[in-house]
């Protein structure tokens, strides 16, 4: 038998009896960050592509939600904080080893940008928009001129940001489920599904959605295997490490990970993709949708299992 | 210099008058703390081993604690204290999620509160409030590069450990078993 126990009584909210300092801010700043990071990295790729033409939700109409969902996701990040009045100190140092310091500042620039990236194509989504100030007016025309390297900038902050949502968690070495490389590029990957999942939903064109479809189906799968790695990983790690994974193998995820993570928001989608893909009739909302969900409920589940393992006690 | 504490295991009772020197010392609100002890009982009976520790930050010399804080709140000063600056802190709680030892809180104001080896008083040549109100006199505090210090002498002909070294963090809380 090994029994710890605190003799003293320790009992601080959200540390004891489990870590607990993350809520759904975080898991929720994740989602949206890699969801925006999804939807402008595809933007960006038809862009530089030169597909804009093919690819009309893709580049223009699905790219409002990335900043929405950055502005909604930093929000969330402000709620959690609980020194708030101080939190301009993000913004007075840039510190490497830190991935909370160089994602604030990814997430800086690329806000911004993409409210940009947005206004740049107002005037070909809204017939008949006008900026009103003569130098909106150039600063667009001047940003329509350098769209593709534009584009090449936003698509690299979009890559990075996507991996930081993964690597935010990946570098707690304290928290044995959370500390693998692979998080970095799962959570990417998941990223750009879910984006993906949102273009497909709003574009109404059909060559559009069979060639987002295929390239989710393919994304899926990379996840699917990324997830295995994953878990191999852990098996074949420490103690810590197996202990992690059995939160998920009859702990207490179990049903939450494998029902709604890996059935309800992988396997099934990617199955209706590859049906709709051979012809059958699938409701256009239903994988989007699932795709959505799933990767939701795996952000709020790593977030709040990574902070249950730990090394002691 | 290097400031470390020893933590004799076989002398202490688990009284836990260095958690209460330590709030009143610290100020440390009402419901939290900066040091606790732990009861941690092994073997099955009748052979059953009781090891009481008094813990707290380990003053680690890889702190992933400062390492993660995105501004520079958590630092590093001489003697290898790590501490909190907490008008730069804006309690984002990536350094509580980074401490293998759990040694962080929530200051109820808001910034995040932890062990300071009562660097003020050190700062005067005095003991750690822990140390002194010890009645057992099981910690043992000092700089690990004077030989003469008190730490450096109850490490010297002591089987010791460190919590959780293969975290890596290179803790300096060392256990005298
Ligand atoms: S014990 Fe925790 S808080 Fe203290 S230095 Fe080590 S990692 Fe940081
Ligand atoms: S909570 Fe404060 S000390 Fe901790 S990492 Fe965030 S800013 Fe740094």
């Amino acid at each position: 038998m090994k029994e710890e126990l605190f003799v003293s009584g320790r009992d601080i909210p959200n540390i004891d009896p489990y870590l607990h300092i993350w809520h759904w801010q975080i898991p929720l700043y994740l989602y949206l960050g890699g969801l925006a990071a999804g939807i402008l990295f595809f933007a960006t790729y038809y862009v530089i592509k030169g597909k804009e033409k093919q690819m009309q939700t893709t580049v223009k109409w699905a790219t409002i939600i990335a900043p929405i969902a950055l502005v909604i996701g930093l929000g969330a990040l402000f709620w959690d904080l609980k020194h708030k009045l101080y939190f301009w100190q993000l913004y007075t140092t840039i510190r490497f080893t830190s991935p909370m310091s160089w994602g604030a500042w990814t997430l800086m620039l690329i806000t911004p940008m993409s409210i940009v990236w947005v206004a740049s194509y107002m005037k070909e989504m809204i017939p008949g928009w006008d900026w009103k100030f003569g130098f909106l007016n150039k600063f667009e025309v001047w940003i329509i001129k350098n769209r593709v390297p534009f584009a090449w900038i936003m698509m690299i902050l979009a890559v990075i940001l996507g991996v930081y949502t993964g690597i935010l968690l990946s570098a707690f070495n304290a928290r044995p489920l959370w500390n693998t490389s692979i998080l970095g590029p799962l959570f990417l990957t998941s990223g750009l599904s879910t984006g993906l999942a949102a273009i497909m939903w709003m574009s109404k064109d059909e060559h559009e959605r069979k060639t987002l479809n295929r390239i989710d189906l393919i994304l899926i799968l990379v996840e699917l295997f990324l997830i295995i790695h994953l878990f191999m990983g852990f098996m074949a790690g420490s103690a810590v490490k197996t202990e992690a994974a059995s939160l998920f193998l009859g702990g207490e995820f179990t049903v939450s990970f494998w029902v709604f993570v890996i059935i309800l928001g992988l396997a099934f989608p990617a199955t209706l993709e590859a049906l709709e893909l051979r012809g059958f009739h699938v409701p256009a909302w239903l994988p989007p949708f699932l795709i959505l969900f799933g990767g939701l409920v795996f952000r709020f589940v790593m977030v709040e299992a990574g902070q249950i393992t730990r090394f002691l006690y | 210099m290097r400031y470390a504490m020893a933590i004799d295991t076989k002398k202490c009772v688990g009284c836990g008058d260095c958690v209460v020197a330590c709030q009143t010392e610290n100020n440390v609100p009402h419901g939290y703390c900066r040091d606790w002890i732990v009861e941690n009982v092994s073997g099955s009976y009748p052979s059953v081993q009781i090891e009481l520790r008094s813990e707290r930050c380990n003053h680690c010399d890889n702190a992933p604690c400062v390492r993660c804080c995105p501004t520079g709140a958590s630092h590093i000063v001489e003697g290898g204290i790590v501490l909190v600056t907490h008008d730069e802190c804006i309690g984002c709680g990536a350094c509580i999620e980074s401490c293998p030892y759990d040694a962080r809180y929530p200051h109820p104001e808001g910034y995040v509160d932890k062990c300071t080896f009562c660097k003020h008083r050190v700062d005067k040549g005095q003991n750690p409030a822990c140390v002194d109100v010890c009645p057992t006199h099981c910690l043992h505090f000092g700089d690990l590069d004077d030989p003469n210090s008190d730490v450096s002498k109850a490490l010297k002909n002591r089987k010791w450990k460190v919590l959780a070294p293969e975290a890596g963090t290179e803790p300096q809380l060392y256990f005298l078993t």
